[in-house]
């Protein structure tokens, strides 16, 4: 679309854009709250766990939207790999969708009852954990690509094409990277011994994320030959070395900022910009294609006309959203007290 | 094809399945959405201790019926994908739009501000806190506004055209889309539906208390009186109303889906010269199509449905047999939904003549007819609800794109596997949650401020939901009674 002389705008390539951006702070928000959930399991003391979770009781439903979005703007804006991408992870989206139902009742049900509340506590550990693996899980076989029959817009892989080594592998990958972003969380939100546990199973699992970052990297490239030739040719093989240098970089400042009675906040922002960095190199593997070397995102795209109704709409509705949004983690800001909480 | 049919069929099931389920979560929260925030401003208002203590009882039944709402609704907006890839490839240009203005203008709304509403009153001070409290209750209702238009276009689409290329159906004018012919009577429909459901569960609860108060020979307290009053004006009031918007939705129906009239009278067959009989009862059978033990009331479906007894009235007999919807179900669920109506409307009238008699407290026999009537709504909206949808059928889109065309290319043995899970793991989490709301319902509102101090300051819940455990439970309500 012509705005004025000699500019145009992209209309797919901004909902591209937009959903990405919808995915990548679903990934980090719920991603800190579903570590945290994991993270249930290796800290036992019914004090503490309380403690947790009302470091994040007010805000997970927030945080869960934009799930909603990534899949509602899927389906909106790229109807094509919506209808493609879900048939062919059927059954990872389901099971993400069935701990999802079990991680986000446990907020309340396990206040409702003393002794059924093991049950939901556990409740809460496994739907965390599931639902973290089958996210990675259908990442991992969206980043090797779906088989589609383009006659007839549909995905002809079978039922269990998505399971693979390399989708397994991934769904590990984002286990234990959420739950490095829940334990920096935590290191922010609460004090004492609680938060030095946290520091010490925070660097641990930062560095058991960094060797998963690696080995998916050097992974994905022999997946498809046009990740291989984006990243190990010219100009790419640059751009890689440099990636892998900040990740290692990013590494280092982790394990600095976590060491005993260090930083707070810094250690929380730097696991955030590692899962920002990670996510904006699938970008570059992926890019133009929405289902990799199948579809891309002018392929899958909406009408110009839906494409044009909703950014009306999110352009004037995502900055109020995210203002909220800041607001609410304004009014819960500071340390989660554990004697007395807010009421 | 019998296998790919059974995979649609089981893909069928599965959606009624979890769509029903969901469904009664939003019935109940956006109804009561409304009513914490109108308790809430009369706290601010009055500042009698008796609104905040019903803002603080039913708060929390709220948190449990929002969070199981939350996650099942999740599922929903994830399963035109997975079980009707075809149908979302196709429609998707279309109603992908007004989903993502859901998405936008209401969960976000919700979700953003629930947090606030629940735990935030000593945070951020009662202005902010009642505008998320409003945030909130416009959420719900921004939310049936955009998924009702979604539903409402499948069922009269309009604004569109059809790609001859990708057979998708593309967006033309999106004013018509969104206000498509059913939708407004369809909002009106059931947005009054979800007041209704509220008013009853929250009167029944009121009632049940003052029955119990009563066989204990203590005088009930200001909240449950106060709760037991509102829901019943919202019932005399609101209940004539919905009869009167469900008349008007019936006739756009005649108009624009007339099959679904058709099934739904019982009309088999066609009365060209007017004088269509108003069916009470009767068997629907579909293998020789008739109404088999009939019993109607001559004329009146014909006034009714043309406002006249000369008005001729069509039959299923007028289509051809792949077009009829399963008469037998939206036979009866329409029947339900209407006689729940009508008790409503008894309730709400015998309420207003005991309001009258100034024995609105003292109604034994009123207290038990709406302590029956609590889960009236519930089923009435389902009922309604599989009246609409099962009536739409054989299409998903009316008239253009057949059900049977719509599934994900899926084997069967992936949908009955899934569909398995799903029955089992809601009746067990939403058993267990509507347990632990049926709990909290059965103690009535805290009368003092001390009372409720005394279990709030129990273990920490410091998201402040009151930490009602069932030890400290059963020492609140020992001191109690």
């Amino acid at each position: 679309m012509p705005i004025a002389e000699g500019v145009s705008f992209d209309l797919t390539l901004a909902w591209a854009m937009l959903i990405a951006l919808a995915v990548l702070i679903y990934v980090i928000l719920d991603g800190f709250d579903l570590g945290l959930g994991m993270l249930f399991a290796v800290e036992k003391d019914r004090k503490n766990r309380d403690v947790m979770m009302n470091s994040v009781a007010p805000v997970w439903d927030g945080n869960e939207t934009w799930l909603i979005l990534g899949g509602g703007g899927l389906f909106a804006a790229f109807p094509l790999a919506y209808a493609t991408i879900l048939p062919a992870t059927y059954i990872p989206v389901i099971i993400m969708l069935l701990a999802l139902i079990f991680r986000g009742v446990a907020f309340e049900f396990r206040w409702r009852t003393e002794r059924w509340k093991p049950v939901w506590d556990a409740a809460f550990i496994g739907g965390s954990t599931l639902a973290a693996f089958a996210q990675g899980m259908i990442l991992g076989a969206l980043l090797q690509g779906l088989d589609i029959d383009k006659a007839t817009r549909s995905y002809v892989g079978g039922g269990w094409g998505w399971l693979t080594p390399f989708s397994l592998f991934v769904g590990l990958a984002v286990v234990f990277g959420y739950a490095l972003l829940g334990a920096t969380w935590l290191v922010m939100k609460t004090e004492g011994p609680l938060q030095e546990r946290m520091r010490k199973r925070a660097r641990l699992l930062s560095i058991i994320t960094v060797i998963f970052i690696g080995l998916v990297s050097i992974w994905t490239p022999f997946l498809q030959d046009g990740y291989f030739s984006r990243w190990f040719s010219g100009f790419g093989i640059g751009l890689a070395v440099l990636v892998a240098l900040v990740t290692l970089l990013m590494l280092a400042l982790l394990q600095l900022t976590l060491r005993s009675g260090g930083e707070e906040v810094w250690p929380f922002i730097i696991s955030l910009a590692l899962f920002a960095l990670c996510f904006v190199g699938m970008g570059v593997s992926m890019f133009p294609y929405i289902v990799p070397t199948e579809i891309t995102i002018y392929e899958a795209a909406a009408p110009r006309a839906s494409q044009l109704f909703m950014i009306v709409g999110a352009s004037v509705l995502i900055p109020i959203i995210l203002i909220y949004t800041g607001l609410a983690y304004w009014v819960f800001r500071g340390k989660v007290d554990p004697e007395k909480g807010y009421h | 094809m019998l296998g790919s049919f059974d995979a649609v069929l089981l893909a069928r099931l599965q959606f009624a399945f979890t769509v029903s389920f969901h469904f009664l979560f939003p019935a109940f929260t956006i109804g009561l959405a409304s009513y914490l925030a109108v308790l809430n401003g009369l706290w601010l208002y009055t500042k009698k201790q008796h609104y905040l203590d019903l803002f603080r009882y039913w708060i929390k039944i709220f948190a449990l019926a929002f969070a199981m709402g939350v996650v099942s609704g999740i599922v929903m907006s994830y399963q035109f994908g997975t079980n009707w890839s075809v149908f979302a490839d196709r429609a998707g240009p279309v109603i992908g739009a007004p989903m993502a203005y859901e998405v936008l203008s209401a969960f976000f709304l919700e979700a953003g501000f629930l947090g606030i509403m629940l735990f935030g009153r000593d945070r951020v001070g009662p202005t902010l806190h009642m505008v998320a409290c409003l945030a909130v209750a416009f959420g719900t209702f921004f939310s049936a506004f955009w998924i009702l238009s979604v539903n409402s276009w499948m069922q009269t689409p309009a604004g569109f055209s059809i790609d001859p290329d990708t057979n998708q159906f593309l967006p033309e004018d999106f004013w018509q889309i969104v206000f498509n012919p059913s939708f407004p009577y369809r909002l009106a429909h059931t947005v009054t539906a979800a007041y209704l459901t509220t008013a009853f569960i929250v009167g029944g609860v009121g009632a049940w208390h003052l029955l119990r108060y009563k066989r204990r020979g203590d005088q009930p307290s200001q909240a449950t009186k106060t709760m037991f009053s509102m829901a019943m004006w919202m019932a005399t009031i609101v209940a004539p109303v919905q009869i009167f918007l469900g008349d008007a939705h019936g006739l756009n129906t005649m108009e624009h889906q007339p099959q679904k009239v058709m099934a739904m009278e019982g009309h088999f067959e066609s009365h060209p010269e007017g004088w269509a009989p108003l069916y009470l009862f009767g068997i629907p059978n579909e293998e020789t199509q008739t109404l088999d033990y009939a019993v109607g009331i001559p004329g009146v479906s014909s006034l009714i449905l043309g406002h006249s007894f000369d008005a001729p009235i069509m039959g299923l007999d007028s289509i051809p047999d792949d077009e009829q919807p399963p008469v037998a179900i939206v036979f009866w669920s329409f029947r339900i939904m209407v006689a729940l109506g009508f008790a409503m409307l008894g309730v709400g009238m015998w309420s207003l003549l005991a309001r009258y008699r100034k024995r609105l407290y003292e109604a034994p026999w009123l207290h038990r007819a709406a302590v029956l009537m609590t889960p009236s709504g519930l089923v009435a909206v389902l009922a309604g609800w599989v009246t609409t949808e099962v009536g739409r059928q054989p299409y998903t889109v009316y008239g253009l794109l057949r059900t049977s065309d719509s599934a994900a290319p899926l084997e069967a043995a992936a949908v009955g596997a899934t569909l398995v899970a799903f029955i089992v793991i809601y009746t067990a989490v939403f058993g267990a949650g509507t347990y632990y709301i049926l709990r909290l319902m059965g103690h009535p509102p805290h009368t003092s401020e001390a009372r409720y101090k005394d279990v709030v300051d129990g273990p920490t819940r410091t998201a402040g939901i009151t930490p009602v455990t069932e030890e400290l439970m059963r020492r609140h309500t020992k001191e109690e009674e």
